[in-house]
Protein backbone atom coordinates (compact mmCIF):
# COMPACT_ATOMS: atom_id res chain seq x y z
CA UNK A 1 0.00 0.00 0.00
CA UNK A 2 1.83 3.11 -1.22
CA UNK A 3 -0.88 5.64 -0.60
CA UNK A 4 -0.81 7.87 2.45
CA UNK A 5 -3.73 8.32 4.80
CA UNK A 6 -4.89 11.26 6.88
CA UNK A 7 -5.15 8.90 9.84
CA UNK A 8 -4.56 5.28 10.74
CA UNK A 9 -6.62 3.80 13.57
CA UNK A 10 -5.27 0.62 15.16
CA UNK A 11 -8.04 -1.56 16.52
CA UNK A 12 -11.78 -1.90 15.89
CA UNK A 13 -13.15 -1.89 19.42
CA UNK A 14 -15.34 0.91 20.81
CA UNK A 15 -12.57 3.54 20.95
CA UNK A 16 -11.13 2.74 17.52
CA UNK A 17 -14.56 2.58 15.92
CA UNK A 18 -15.58 5.90 17.49
CA UNK A 19 -12.38 7.53 16.25
CA UNK A 20 -12.55 6.06 12.73
CA UNK A 21 -16.26 6.84 12.39
CA UNK A 22 -15.91 10.46 13.50
CA UNK A 23 -12.96 11.17 11.20
CA UNK A 24 -14.44 9.36 8.18
CA UNK A 25 -17.74 11.19 8.65
CA UNK A 26 -15.82 14.48 8.46
CA UNK A 27 -14.41 13.43 5.11
CA UNK A 28 -10.94 12.38 6.21
CA UNK A 29 -9.11 9.51 4.53
CA UNK A 30 -9.02 6.89 7.28
CA UNK A 31 -7.50 3.42 7.42
CA UNK A 32 -8.49 1.15 10.28
CA UNK A 33 -6.50 -2.01 11.01
CA UNK A 34 -7.93 -4.94 12.99
CA UNK A 35 -6.00 -8.10 13.84
CA UNK A 36 -9.11 -10.29 14.30
CA UNK A 37 -10.99 -12.19 11.63
CA UNK A 38 -13.77 -9.61 12.03
CA UNK A 39 -14.23 -6.64 14.38
CA UNK A 40 -15.16 -8.05 17.77
CA UNK A 41 -13.42 -11.39 17.40
CA UNK A 42 -10.65 -10.33 19.79
CA UNK A 43 -12.76 -8.22 22.11
CA UNK A 44 -14.26 -9.04 25.49
CA UNK A 45 -16.61 -7.11 27.74
CA UNK A 46 -19.31 -7.88 30.39
CA UNK A 47 -21.08 -6.26 28.60
CA UNK A 48 -23.21 -3.24 29.38
CA UNK A 49 -23.64 -0.41 26.90
CA UNK A 50 -24.31 3.09 28.23
CA UNK A 51 -26.41 4.81 25.61
CA UNK A 52 -25.15 8.36 26.03
CA UNK A 53 -21.59 7.91 24.71
CA UNK A 54 -22.83 6.09 21.59
CA UNK A 55 -25.69 8.55 21.04
CA UNK A 56 -23.13 11.35 20.76
CA UNK A 57 -21.61 9.48 17.81
CA UNK A 58 -24.52 7.61 16.21
CA UNK A 59 -27.79 9.19 17.44
CA UNK A 60 -30.01 6.61 15.72
CA UNK A 61 -28.04 3.55 16.90
CA UNK A 62 -31.17 1.93 18.37
CA UNK A 63 -32.61 1.41 14.90
CA UNK A 64 -30.35 -1.46 13.95
CA UNK A 65 -27.70 -2.05 16.65
CA UNK A 66 -27.76 -5.57 18.11
CA UNK A 67 -28.96 -4.81 21.65
CA UNK A 68 -29.84 -7.66 23.99
CA UNK A 69 -32.01 -6.25 26.81
CA UNK A 70 -32.54 -2.78 28.26
CA UNK A 71 -31.89 -2.71 31.99
CA UNK A 72 -34.74 -2.07 34.38
CA UNK A 73 -33.18 -3.42 37.55
CA UNK A 74 -29.83 -3.20 39.30
CA UNK A 75 -28.92 -5.49 42.18
CA UNK A 76 -25.88 -5.25 44.42
CA UNK A 77 -25.03 -8.36 46.41
CA UNK A 78 -22.58 -8.73 49.28
CA UNK A 79 -21.83 -12.40 49.73
CA UNK A 80 -20.33 -14.71 52.28
CA UNK A 81 -19.99 -18.45 51.70
CA UNK A 82 -23.60 -19.34 52.44
CA UNK A 83 -25.64 -16.21 51.87
CA UNK A 84 -25.90 -12.74 50.40
CA UNK A 85 -27.34 -9.46 51.58
CA UNK A 86 -28.11 -6.87 49.00
CA UNK A 87 -29.98 -4.00 47.50
CA UNK A 88 -32.28 -3.89 44.51
CA UNK A 89 -33.28 -0.87 42.53
CA UNK A 90 -35.99 -1.36 39.95
CA UNK A 91 -37.92 1.41 38.29
CA UNK A 92 -40.69 1.70 35.71
CA UNK A 93 -38.87 4.81 34.53
CA UNK A 94 -36.17 2.54 33.09
CA UNK A 95 -38.88 1.08 30.90
CA UNK A 96 -39.47 4.38 29.13
CA UNK A 97 -37.78 5.01 25.82
CA UNK A 98 -35.15 6.02 25.02
CA UNK A 99 -33.53 3.41 27.22
CA UNK A 100 -30.40 4.32 29.14
CA UNK A 101 -28.48 1.04 29.39
CA UNK A 102 -28.45 -2.23 27.50
CA UNK A 103 -26.73 -5.57 27.73
CA UNK A 104 -24.84 -6.33 24.53
CA UNK A 105 -22.77 -9.17 23.08
CA UNK A 106 -19.56 -7.59 21.92
CA UNK A 107 -18.76 -9.79 18.93
CA UNK A 108 -22.10 -8.79 17.41
CA UNK A 109 -22.07 -5.20 18.58
CA UNK A 110 -18.55 -4.44 17.33
CA UNK A 111 -19.38 -5.94 13.95
CA UNK A 112 -22.40 -3.64 13.70
CA UNK A 113 -20.41 -0.57 14.81
CA UNK A 114 -17.73 -1.41 12.27
CA UNK A 115 -20.32 -1.63 9.48
CA UNK A 116 -21.34 1.93 10.32
CA UNK A 117 -17.68 2.99 10.31
CA UNK A 118 -17.22 1.56 6.82
CA UNK A 119 -20.43 3.16 5.58
CA UNK A 120 -19.03 6.48 6.83
CA UNK A 121 -16.12 5.97 4.43
CA UNK A 122 -13.27 4.47 6.45
CA UNK A 123 -11.26 1.64 4.92
CA UNK A 124 -11.12 -1.40 7.20
CA UNK A 125 -8.45 -4.09 6.90
CA UNK A 126 -8.95 -7.19 9.08
CA UNK A 127 -6.67 -10.14 9.87
CA UNK A 128 -3.73 -7.76 10.01
CA UNK A 129 -1.59 -7.24 13.09
CA UNK A 130 0.34 -4.01 13.49
CA UNK A 131 3.77 -5.08 14.71
CA UNK A 132 5.43 -1.68 15.19
CA UNK A 133 4.98 2.03 14.79
CA UNK A 134 7.11 3.60 12.07
CA UNK A 135 9.13 6.48 13.44
CA UNK A 136 11.03 9.39 11.99
CA UNK A 137 13.01 10.50 15.00
CA UNK A 138 10.42 10.89 17.73
CA UNK A 139 7.58 11.37 15.25
CA UNK A 140 5.17 8.56 14.35
CA UNK A 141 4.79 8.48 10.56
CA UNK A 142 2.94 5.23 10.05
CA UNK A 143 2.67 1.57 11.00
CA UNK A 144 4.39 -1.70 10.16
CA UNK A 145 1.98 -4.62 9.70
CA UNK A 146 2.54 -8.36 9.35
CA UNK A 147 1.42 -8.27 5.71
CA UNK A 148 3.82 -8.38 2.80
CA UNK A 149 5.09 -4.84 2.07
CA UNK A 150 3.29 -4.01 5.27
CA UNK A 151 4.41 -0.42 5.85
CA UNK A 152 1.61 2.16 5.71
CA UNK A 153 1.91 5.90 6.28
CA UNK A 154 -0.36 8.56 7.72
CA UNK A 155 -0.28 12.04 9.24
CA UNK A 156 -1.48 10.70 12.57
CA UNK A 157 -1.87 7.30 14.21
CA UNK A 158 -4.61 6.66 16.78
CA UNK A 159 -3.65 3.83 19.12
CA UNK A 160 -6.87 2.00 19.99
CA UNK A 161 -5.12 -1.33 20.47
CA UNK A 162 -6.55 -2.22 23.86
CA UNK A 163 -5.40 -2.79 27.40
CA UNK A 164 -2.06 -4.41 26.59
CA UNK A 165 -1.01 -1.33 24.59
CA UNK A 166 1.97 -3.15 23.12
CA UNK A 167 2.69 -0.64 20.37
CA UNK A 168 3.09 2.42 22.60
CA UNK A 169 5.21 0.33 24.96
CA UNK A 170 7.49 -0.86 22.15
CA UNK A 171 7.85 2.73 20.96
CA UNK A 172 8.91 3.75 24.47
CA UNK A 173 5.87 5.99 25.11
CA UNK A 174 5.17 4.21 28.39
CA UNK A 175 6.47 1.40 30.59
CA UNK A 176 5.08 -2.12 31.01
CA UNK A 177 1.87 -2.41 33.03
CA UNK A 178 2.19 -3.38 36.68
CA UNK A 179 0.06 -6.20 38.17
CA UNK A 180 -1.55 -3.66 40.53
CA UNK A 181 -2.81 -1.60 37.59
CA UNK A 182 -4.90 -4.28 35.88
CA UNK A 183 -7.73 -6.56 36.89
CA UNK A 184 -8.06 -10.02 35.38
CA UNK A 185 -11.64 -10.97 34.60
CA UNK A 186 -12.92 -14.37 33.48
CA UNK A 187 -16.44 -15.06 32.35
CA UNK A 188 -18.74 -17.53 30.67
CA UNK A 189 -21.85 -17.21 28.59
CA UNK A 190 -24.68 -19.66 29.36
CA UNK A 191 -27.60 -20.07 26.99
CA UNK A 192 -31.16 -20.56 28.25
CA UNK A 193 -34.57 -20.10 26.61
CA UNK A 194 -35.70 -16.48 26.57
CA UNK A 195 -38.84 -17.32 28.60
CA UNK A 196 -36.81 -19.11 31.28
CA UNK A 197 -34.65 -16.02 31.77
CA UNK A 198 -37.72 -13.81 31.96
CA UNK A 199 -39.51 -15.92 34.56
CA UNK A 200 -36.33 -16.56 36.56
CA UNK A 201 -35.51 -12.85 36.85
CA UNK A 202 -39.10 -11.60 36.94
CA UNK A 203 -38.77 -9.52 33.79
CA UNK A 204 -40.71 -9.08 30.58
CA UNK A 205 -39.62 -9.37 26.96
CA UNK A 206 -36.65 -7.13 26.23
CA UNK A 207 -36.16 -6.22 29.90
CA UNK A 208 -32.94 -6.99 31.74
CA UNK A 209 -31.31 -7.22 35.14
CA UNK A 210 -27.77 -6.53 36.33
CA UNK A 211 -26.35 -8.16 39.45
CA UNK A 212 -23.03 -6.84 40.75
CA UNK A 213 -21.42 -8.86 43.52
CA UNK A 214 -18.73 -8.36 46.12
CA UNK A 215 -17.54 -10.36 49.09
CA UNK A 216 -16.18 -13.82 49.67
CA UNK A 217 -16.59 -14.88 46.05
CA UNK A 218 -13.28 -13.10 45.38
CA UNK A 219 -11.55 -15.08 48.14
CA UNK A 220 -10.03 -12.01 49.78
CA UNK A 221 -8.92 -10.41 46.54
CA UNK A 222 -9.94 -6.90 45.52
CA UNK A 223 -12.60 -7.42 42.88
CA UNK A 224 -16.21 -8.05 41.98
CA UNK A 225 -18.44 -10.57 40.31
CA UNK A 226 -21.30 -9.96 37.91
CA UNK A 227 -24.27 -11.61 36.30
CA UNK A 228 -26.01 -10.00 33.33
CA UNK A 229 -29.13 -11.05 31.48
CA UNK A 230 -28.89 -11.15 27.70
CA UNK A 231 -31.77 -12.05 25.39
CA UNK A 232 -31.35 -15.81 25.52
CA UNK A 233 -28.19 -16.11 27.57
CA UNK A 234 -26.62 -15.12 30.88
CA UNK A 235 -23.14 -13.75 31.34
CA UNK A 236 -21.44 -14.68 34.60
CA UNK A 237 -17.98 -13.55 35.56
CA UNK A 238 -15.55 -12.38 38.18
CA UNK A 239 -12.63 -9.97 38.05
CA UNK A 240 -9.90 -9.23 40.60
CA UNK A 241 -6.67 -7.24 40.65
CA UNK A 242 -3.83 -9.14 39.02
CA UNK A 243 -1.52 -8.21 41.90
CA UNK A 244 -3.89 -10.13 44.22
CA UNK A 245 -4.02 -13.15 41.92
CA UNK A 246 -0.22 -13.07 41.88
CA UNK A 247 0.16 -12.73 45.61
CA UNK A 248 -2.45 -15.29 46.59
CA UNK A 249 -1.77 -17.68 43.74
CA UNK A 250 -5.40 -18.26 42.86
CA UNK A 251 -6.46 -19.92 39.61
CA UNK A 252 -9.03 -17.72 37.85
CA UNK A 253 -11.24 -20.46 36.43
CA UNK A 254 -11.38 -22.23 39.81
CA UNK A 255 -12.48 -18.94 41.35
CA UNK A 256 -15.23 -18.66 38.73
CA UNK A 257 -16.30 -22.26 39.23
CA UNK A 258 -16.61 -21.80 42.99
CA UNK A 259 -18.62 -18.62 42.49
CA UNK A 260 -20.99 -20.42 40.11
CA UNK A 261 -21.58 -23.04 42.81
CA UNK A 262 -22.63 -20.44 45.42
CA UNK A 263 -26.09 -21.39 46.74
CA UNK A 264 -27.53 -18.02 45.65
CA UNK A 265 -26.03 -18.12 42.14
CA UNK A 266 -26.29 -21.77 41.12
CA UNK A 267 -30.10 -21.84 40.71
CA UNK A 268 -29.96 -18.81 38.40
CA UNK A 269 -27.69 -20.67 36.00
CA UNK A 270 -29.41 -24.06 36.23
CA UNK A 271 -30.00 -25.80 32.92
CA UNK A 272 -27.92 -23.36 30.92
CA UNK A 273 -25.53 -24.42 28.17
CA UNK A 274 -22.06 -22.88 28.41
CA UNK A 275 -20.90 -21.83 24.96
CA UNK A 276 -17.81 -19.68 25.52
CA UNK A 277 -15.21 -19.03 28.20
CA UNK A 278 -13.23 -15.80 27.98
CA UNK A 279 -10.58 -13.88 29.90
CA UNK A 280 -9.52 -10.27 29.62
CA UNK A 281 -7.55 -7.63 31.47
CA UNK A 282 -9.21 -4.42 32.60
CA UNK A 283 -7.01 -1.34 33.11
CA UNK A 284 -8.07 -0.33 36.62
CA UNK A 285 -4.97 1.56 37.74
CA UNK A 286 -6.86 4.85 37.58
CA UNK A 287 -5.60 8.36 37.06
CA UNK A 288 -2.20 7.83 38.68
CA UNK A 289 -1.39 4.94 36.35
CA UNK A 290 -2.39 6.72 33.13
CA UNK A 291 0.25 6.88 30.39
CA UNK A 292 1.12 9.90 28.28
CA UNK A 293 -1.84 10.22 25.93
CA UNK A 294 -0.40 12.00 22.89
CA UNK A 295 2.84 12.95 21.20
CA UNK A 296 4.33 13.71 17.79
CA UNK A 297 1.85 12.17 15.36
CA UNK A 298 0.08 9.86 17.83
CA UNK A 299 -2.71 9.64 20.40
CA UNK A 300 -3.87 6.88 22.73
CA UNK A 301 -7.58 6.19 23.27
CA UNK A 302 -9.72 3.71 25.23
CA UNK A 303 -8.32 0.87 27.33
CA UNK A 304 -4.79 1.52 26.00
CA UNK A 305 -4.95 4.87 27.80
CA UNK A 306 -6.22 3.34 31.10
CA UNK A 307 -9.62 5.00 30.60
CA UNK A 308 -11.68 2.94 33.04
CA UNK A 309 -13.74 4.07 36.00
CA UNK A 310 -13.61 0.91 38.09
CA UNK A 311 -15.94 2.20 40.81
CA UNK A 312 -18.77 2.93 38.41
CA UNK A 313 -18.05 0.02 36.06
CA UNK A 314 -17.48 2.38 33.15
CA UNK A 315 -15.07 1.67 30.32
CA UNK A 316 -16.62 1.30 26.88
CA UNK A 317 -18.33 4.69 27.25
CA UNK A 318 -14.97 6.28 28.07
CA UNK A 319 -13.47 4.41 25.13
CA UNK A 320 -16.03 5.82 22.71
CA UNK A 321 -15.76 9.31 24.14
CA UNK A 322 -11.95 9.38 24.04
CA UNK A 323 -12.01 7.99 20.49
CA UNK A 324 -14.36 10.77 19.47
CA UNK A 325 -12.28 13.50 21.15
CA UNK A 326 -9.10 12.27 19.49
CA UNK A 327 -10.89 12.31 16.14
CA UNK A 328 -12.22 15.83 16.74
CA UNK A 329 -8.70 17.04 17.50
CA UNK A 330 -7.52 15.65 14.16
CA UNK A 331 -10.49 17.14 12.28
CA UNK A 332 -9.83 20.52 13.86
CA UNK A 333 -6.16 20.46 12.84
CA UNK A 334 -6.99 19.32 9.31
CA UNK A 335 -9.47 22.16 8.88
CA UNK A 336 -6.88 24.66 10.03
CA UNK A 337 -4.21 22.94 7.91
CA UNK A 338 -2.00 22.51 10.97
CA UNK A 339 0.52 19.65 11.40
CA UNK A 340 -0.07 16.73 13.80
CA UNK A 341 2.60 17.79 16.26
CA UNK A 342 2.47 17.09 19.98
CA UNK A 343 1.85 20.78 20.64
CA UNK A 344 -1.17 20.75 18.33
CA UNK A 345 -2.49 17.36 19.44
CA UNK A 346 -2.50 18.69 23.02
CA UNK A 347 -6.03 19.83 22.21
CA UNK A 348 -7.04 16.17 22.64
CA UNK A 349 -5.86 16.34 26.25
CA UNK A 350 -7.66 19.68 26.57
CA UNK A 351 -10.95 18.13 25.49
CA UNK A 352 -10.45 15.30 27.96
CA UNK A 353 -9.70 17.69 30.83
CA UNK A 354 -12.82 19.76 30.13
CA UNK A 355 -15.10 16.73 30.07
CA UNK A 356 -16.41 14.17 32.55
CA UNK A 357 -13.65 11.82 31.40
CA UNK A 358 -10.75 13.41 33.27
CA UNK A 359 -12.95 14.90 35.99
CA UNK A 360 -14.07 11.38 36.94
CA UNK A 361 -10.58 9.88 36.52
CA UNK A 362 -9.26 12.51 38.95
CA UNK A 363 -12.15 12.20 41.40
CA UNK A 364 -11.30 8.55 42.04
CA UNK A 365 -7.53 8.84 41.80
CA UNK A 366 -6.96 7.53 45.36
CA UNK A 367 -9.43 4.69 45.10
CA UNK A 368 -7.11 1.92 43.85
CA UNK A 369 -4.56 2.59 46.61
CA UNK A 370 -7.16 2.65 49.38
CA UNK A 371 -8.65 -0.67 48.31
CA UNK A 372 -5.22 -2.25 47.76
CA UNK A 373 -4.26 -1.48 51.34
CA UNK A 374 -7.60 -2.44 52.87
CA UNK A 375 -8.71 -5.79 51.56
CA UNK A 376 -10.97 -6.30 54.60
CA UNK A 377 -13.54 -4.34 52.57
CA UNK A 378 -13.73 -7.51 50.46
CA UNK A 379 -13.47 -10.06 53.25
CA UNK A 380 -14.37 -9.03 56.79
CA UNK A 381 -17.26 -6.68 56.06
CA UNK A 382 -19.22 -9.00 53.76
CA UNK A 383 -19.06 -11.70 56.40
CA UNK A 384 -20.04 -9.33 59.22
CA UNK A 385 -22.97 -7.92 57.25
CA UNK A 386 -24.29 -11.35 56.38
CA UNK A 387 -23.93 -12.59 59.97
CA UNK A 388 -25.69 -9.46 61.23
CA UNK A 389 -28.62 -10.07 58.88
CA UNK A 390 -28.70 -13.72 59.90
CA UNK A 391 -28.72 -12.81 63.59
CA UNK A 392 -31.54 -10.30 63.23
CA UNK A 393 -33.67 -12.54 61.00
CA UNK A 394 -33.38 -15.69 63.12
CA UNK A 395 -36.28 -15.86 65.56
CA UNK A 396 -34.87 -17.90 68.42
CA UNK A 397 -36.12 -16.43 71.68
CA UNK A 398 -33.19 -14.02 72.10
CA UNK A 399 -34.37 -10.43 72.61
CA UNK A 400 -33.54 -7.86 69.92
CA UNK A 401 -31.44 -5.64 72.16
CA UNK A 402 -29.15 -8.56 72.95
CA UNK A 403 -28.94 -9.35 69.27
CA UNK A 404 -27.92 -5.77 68.48
CA UNK A 405 -25.30 -5.94 71.19
CA UNK A 406 -23.96 -9.17 69.70
CA UNK A 407 -23.72 -7.61 66.22
CA UNK A 408 -21.94 -4.51 67.55
CA UNK A 409 -19.53 -6.74 69.44
CA UNK A 410 -18.76 -8.82 66.34
CA UNK A 411 -17.89 -5.68 64.36
CA UNK A 412 -15.63 -4.34 67.12
CA UNK A 413 -13.95 -7.69 67.62
CA UNK A 414 -13.08 -8.04 63.95
CA UNK A 415 -12.12 -4.46 63.18
CA UNK A 416 -11.77 -2.58 66.55
CA UNK A 417 -13.46 0.76 67.14
CA UNK A 418 -10.56 2.68 65.62
CA UNK A 419 -10.54 0.33 62.67
CA UNK A 420 -14.21 0.96 62.01
CA UNK A 421 -13.81 4.73 62.30
CA UNK A 422 -10.72 4.63 60.11
CA UNK A 423 -12.55 2.60 57.46
CA UNK A 424 -15.44 5.05 57.43
CA UNK A 425 -12.98 7.91 57.01
CA UNK A 426 -11.11 6.15 54.21
CA UNK A 427 -14.34 5.45 52.34
CA UNK A 428 -15.38 9.07 52.72
CA UNK A 429 -11.98 10.22 51.42
CA UNK A 430 -12.10 7.79 48.53
CA UNK A 431 -15.51 8.89 47.30
CA UNK A 432 -15.21 12.57 48.26
CA UNK B 1 -11.96 -26.52 45.79
CA UNK B 2 -14.07 -27.82 42.93
CA UNK B 3 -11.99 -29.72 40.37
CA UNK B 4 -12.10 -27.86 37.07
CA UNK B 5 -10.93 -29.17 33.73
CA UNK B 6 -9.79 -26.11 31.81
CA UNK B 7 -9.70 -28.15 28.60
CA UNK B 8 -13.48 -28.60 28.82
CA UNK B 9 -13.99 -24.83 29.03
CA UNK B 10 -11.57 -24.06 26.20
CA UNK B 11 -13.24 -26.74 24.07
CA UNK B 12 -16.24 -24.40 23.73
CA UNK B 13 -14.06 -21.69 22.17
CA UNK B 14 -13.14 -21.14 18.55
CA UNK B 15 -9.46 -20.91 17.61
CA UNK B 16 -7.37 -20.72 14.47
CA UNK B 17 -4.04 -22.04 15.70
CA UNK B 18 -0.91 -20.81 13.90
CA UNK B 19 0.77 -24.22 14.03
CA UNK B 20 4.47 -24.10 14.79
CA UNK B 21 4.46 -20.32 15.36
CA UNK B 22 3.64 -19.66 19.02
CA UNK B 23 3.06 -15.95 19.68
CA UNK B 24 4.35 -16.21 23.25
CA UNK B 25 7.73 -17.60 24.23
CA UNK B 26 9.62 -18.05 27.46
CA UNK B 27 12.80 -16.02 27.00
CA UNK B 28 15.10 -18.09 29.20
CA UNK B 29 14.05 -21.52 30.48
CA UNK B 30 16.79 -21.46 33.10
CA UNK B 31 15.32 -18.32 34.72
CA UNK B 32 12.04 -20.16 35.34
CA UNK B 33 13.77 -23.33 36.52
CA UNK B 34 16.43 -21.81 38.76
CA UNK B 35 15.56 -18.24 39.69
CA UNK B 36 11.75 -18.13 39.83
CA UNK B 37 10.47 -19.67 43.04
CA UNK B 38 6.85 -18.60 42.62
CA UNK B 39 5.99 -19.44 38.99
CA UNK B 40 2.66 -17.57 39.13
CA UNK B 41 2.15 -18.13 35.40
CA UNK B 42 1.51 -21.81 36.11
CA UNK B 43 -1.33 -20.90 38.49
CA UNK B 44 -2.83 -17.65 37.19
CA UNK B 45 -2.99 -18.11 33.41
CA UNK B 46 -6.76 -18.25 32.80
CA UNK B 47 -6.26 -20.73 29.96
CA UNK B 48 -3.82 -22.98 31.84
CA UNK B 49 -1.16 -22.58 29.13
CA UNK B 50 1.74 -22.88 31.58
CA UNK B 51 2.53 -26.13 33.37
CA UNK B 52 5.01 -26.61 36.21
CA UNK B 53 7.00 -29.78 35.66
CA UNK B 54 8.44 -31.82 38.52
CA UNK B 55 12.01 -30.78 37.68
CA UNK B 56 11.21 -27.06 38.08
CA UNK B 57 10.83 -26.52 34.34
CA UNK B 58 7.90 -24.45 33.04
CA UNK B 59 6.26 -25.72 29.87
CA UNK B 60 4.25 -23.33 27.70
CA UNK B 61 1.67 -24.43 25.12
CA UNK B 62 -0.10 -21.44 23.60
CA UNK B 63 -2.86 -23.25 21.66
CA UNK B 64 -5.60 -22.35 24.18
CA UNK B 65 -4.35 -18.80 24.79
CA UNK B 66 -7.06 -16.17 25.29
CA UNK B 67 -4.57 -13.35 24.52
CA UNK B 68 -5.27 -11.53 27.78
CA UNK B 69 -1.70 -10.58 28.74
CA UNK B 70 -1.76 -11.98 32.29
CA UNK B 71 1.42 -14.06 31.95
CA UNK B 72 3.48 -11.15 30.62
CA UNK B 73 2.41 -8.69 33.32
CA UNK B 74 2.47 -11.17 36.20
CA UNK B 75 6.11 -12.03 35.40
CA UNK B 76 7.09 -8.65 36.84
CA UNK B 77 10.24 -9.78 38.67
CA UNK B 78 11.99 -11.61 35.85
CA UNK B 79 10.28 -10.17 32.75
CA UNK B 80 10.87 -13.52 31.11
CA UNK B 81 7.89 -13.64 28.75
CA UNK B 82 8.25 -12.60 25.12
CA UNK B 83 4.67 -11.71 24.24
CA UNK B 84 3.30 -10.70 20.84
CA UNK B 85 -0.15 -10.88 19.33
CA UNK B 86 -0.65 -13.77 16.90
CA UNK B 87 -0.38 -13.07 13.18
CA UNK B 88 -3.45 -11.34 11.81
CA UNK B 89 -6.47 -13.68 11.72
CA UNK B 90 -4.91 -16.34 13.99
CA UNK B 91 -5.44 -17.18 17.65
CA UNK B 92 -8.65 -16.95 19.64
CA UNK B 93 -11.75 -15.97 17.66
CA UNK B 94 -14.46 -14.97 20.09
CA UNK B 95 -17.98 -15.92 19.01
CA UNK B 96 -19.60 -13.75 21.67
CA UNK B 97 -16.82 -11.92 23.52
Amino acid sequence: MDEKFDAIVIGAGPSGNAAAYTMAKAGLKVLQIERGEYPGSKNVQGAILYSKALEEIIPDFREDAPLERHLIEQQMWVLDDESYIGTTYRSAEFNQEPYNRYTIIRAQFDKWFSKRVQEAGALLVCETTVTNLLMDGNRVIGVQTDRENGAIYADVVVLADGVNSLLAKKAGFHAELEPKDVALAVKEIHFLPEETIQSRFNIGEGEGVVIEMAGKITQGMMGTGFLYTNKDSLTIGVGCMLSDFKQQKITPYELLEKMKAHPAIKPLLAGGEMKEYTAHLIPEGGYKAMPKLFGEGWMIVGDAGMFVNAVHREGSNLAMTTGRYAAEAVIDLKEKKLPMTAANLARYQGRLEDSFVMKDMKKYKNMPEIFHKNNHFFTTYPELLNRAAHTMLTVDGVDKKSKEREIRKSFKQRRSLFGLMGDAFKMWRAFE
Amino acid sequence: MIPVKIEEKLFQNRYRVDAGRPHINIINQETCRVECKTQECTVCCPAGCYTAEGNGQVVLITDGCLECGTCRIICSTHRNVDWEYPRGGYGILFKFG
